[in-house]
């Protein structure tokens, strides 16, 4: 073909991002030059470090790739996945990890000598270390690795940008590093999920600019003329995450020299925004982004499409309207304004609406294919996630009601709660589409093992029934004793009571943990026994992959 | 009149009208029923990929 015979040259993102990369590496020499603080300097010279090793792979990446990379090979799409496999073996690898912290911090609960009476380790430096790796660091790269998957199949188009998708998905995991450790050596601005510091931050936004814009520019040059439901969910997430994080961490440093900063809110308008950013975190981050995820992977598993097509563009409207209004139920019986309370709780009941829409939507999809139930547990796994997704979308907006709310809030029922959603919808959403991504990705005819993603389902559901049912009680039971007065008035229990009388459930929800890291495990196993041993799928599958740069 | 107030005056009319209006508009779009056979057709993209 005439492209061969392209000259092959530095194209002008190639150039301008090693120019970009050699100008941070300065900046972050120029920055730890003046830092005073350790963990700061540490984090500085991961980012010098990573901007050298970016401008490397762009420099490697030149010599190994073709002068001209076609959009289309034999007028088939030339999808661009080297990215999302990436994506996806990350996701595996946070997840483990994820689990795992949740696992060692429920232990300390019910154990606290396991806190070693180290600072690093102890329950407040890992338990966001445990969010952040399971929400940012295993949902975030679920969320990368589909989206980027989804979006190229469903516009029948190469993702858009060469070096683009790999910035957004290595900087992204290099922002969950510093993130991460940054937790362990106590650098946090005490933000409920936005916990990173400003340069964290910072860059994140960085990274989330690029990811839109690649996300827009795929969908600009798509070839199908419908725009994927899909794909309306993916934009929703990935646009109001930007809305929330710039909004959430509007922080003024002390100096470029500290990692320290001030939230430019204050009081009760700080409080309503984190909480606004908060349960949009939930809304738009746990629930839309993994809507998207049922919408795509529901159909093409159980070969059907979507029940109600009309009723998926009302639920993607109706939940978009109303989420991002809920956020202050978080804040009832505070110093919030009464009708901000209400309004909070009002809109959170009427999310019940859309949320089982979407829910029915994703079950009736199955209707007339129930059978592959029975013989597929990739579908069951991800049915069953609609199941949960449809339990806990009915709890919220129950313990939103301020009566309700006065029982449960602060109470180990907001965990139960949070768990169900959690575990149950968006891990059990992730694990289908993951158990569908890598046989397709490395061109595998199957897994390596359907019994083990039968063992993977049976051990996790076991862990998440021992763990939200040992919550509920363990919550009902704590909020119960708070309030209760003796007949002379005065407080029955102290404090300390009610923690002692938590401790078997503590032990048991520990249990529920134990069961769902192994199921993890078990998980990775399949995995990588199908890429390692895995049968290939047809031949004529192969060029459309472009070998993994 | 406070800023404040006007403010949120705004809000709670202008503001409840223009998205209950938007909302609508699209639930007449989603099921008004020349548009069925193209929400149908996009229903099976994922079906049809290559």
């Amino acid at each position: 073909m005439a492209q061969s015979q392209v000259q092959k040259t530095l194209s002008v993102p190639e150039i301008g991002a090693s120019l970009a990369f050699v100008g941070t590496a300065l900046l972050c020499l120029f920055i730890a030059s003046g830092s005073v603080d350790p963990a700061y300097s540490f984090h500085i010279y991961i980012f010098a470090a990573a901007s050298v090793a970016a401008i490397f792979a762009i420099g490697n990446r030149y010599f190994a790739r073709p002068a001209v990379i076609p959009q289309e090979i034999d007028g088939k799409p030339n999808y661009n996945m080297a990215p999302v496999q990436f994506a996806v073996a990350a996701a595996v690898f946070w997840g483990i990890a994820g689990f795992t912290v949740g696992l060692i911090i429920a232990c300390q609960l019910a154990w606290p000598a396991l806190n070693f009476d180290l600072p690093w380790i102890n329950f407040g430096r890992l338990r966001p270390l445990h969010t952040s790796a399971v929400i940012f660091a295993f949902g975030g790269n679920v969320l990368f690795a589909t989206s980027f998957y989804v979006v190229q199949k469903t516009c029948r188009a190469r993702l858009a940008g060469e070096l683009a998708p790999w910035f957004v998905i290595l900087g992204y995991n290099l922002f969950i590093v510093i993130a991460g450790t940054g937790y362990l050596l106590g650098i946090t601005q005490g933000k409920e999920y936005a916990e990173p510091e400003w340069y964290a931050d910072l860059f994140l936004t960085v990274v989330w600019v690029v990811y839109l814009l690649v996300f827009l520019a795929t969908l600009w040059k798509r070839k199908e003329p419908h725009i994927f439901v899909a794909n309306w969910f993916y934009l929703a997430f990935i646009v109001t995450i930007a809305v929330l994080h710039l909004g959430n961490n509007a922080a003024i440093p002390v100096s470029i020299y500290s990692p320290k900063s001030y939230i430019v809110w204050s009081g009760v308008q700080d409080a309503m925004f984190q909480w606004w950013y908060g349960h949009n975190a939930v809304g738009f981050f746990l629930t839309a982004g993994f809507l998207a995820i049922m919408y795509y992977f529901v159909p093409k598993r159980a070969e059907r499409p979507i029940y109600s097509y009309r009723l998926s563009i009302v639920h993607f409207w109706a939940l978009i309207f109303l989420y991002i209004w809920a956020g202050p139920h978080h804040l009832h019986y505070t110093a919030l304004p009464d009708w901000a309370q209400t309004l909070g709780m009002t809109f959170s009941v009427m999310l019940w609406m859309p949320s089982w829409g979407g829910m029915i939507n994703g079950l009736m999809t199955l209707s007339g294919a129930w059978d592959k139930l029975r013989t597929d547990p990739v579908l069951r796994m991800m049915v069953v996630s609609l199941a949960f997704y449809g339990m806990s979308t009915f709890e919220g907006p129950l313990m939103s009601i301020k009566a309700v709310n006065s029982l449960s809030h602060y109470t180990d029922w907001t965990i139960g709660h949070v768990h169900s959603g959690a575990l149950g919808w968006v891990a059990y959403i992730s694990f289908g589409a993951i158990y569908c991504l890598v046989p397709w990705l490395w061109n595998k005819k199957q897994l390596y093992s359907n019994r083990l993603v039968e063992w993977h389902f049976w051990v996790s559901t076991l862990g998440i029934v021992f763990y939200i049912s040992a919550m509920w009680v363990a919550g009902i039971m704590q909020g119960l004793m708070w309030r209760a007065y003796t007949a002379l008035g005065f407080l029955e229990y102290s404090f300390i009571e009610t923690v002692d009388a938590m401790h078997p459930y503590y032990v048991i929800r520990a249990l529920g943990g134990a069961l769902f890291v192994i199921g993890s495990l078990i998980m990775a196993y399949n995995l990588i026994m199908t890429v390692r041993t895995g049968e290939a799928a047809e031949p004529e599958a192969t060029p459309a992959l472009v070998p993994a740069e | 009149m406070s800023t404040y107030t006007t403010l949120a005056s705004f809000a709670q009319t202008v503001g409840l009208l223009y998205f209950v209006g938007m909302f609508l508009a699209i639930a007449v779009y989603a099921f008004w029923p020349r548009n069925k056979s193209r929400f149908d057709e996009a229903a099976q993209i994922p079906l049809r990929e290559e």
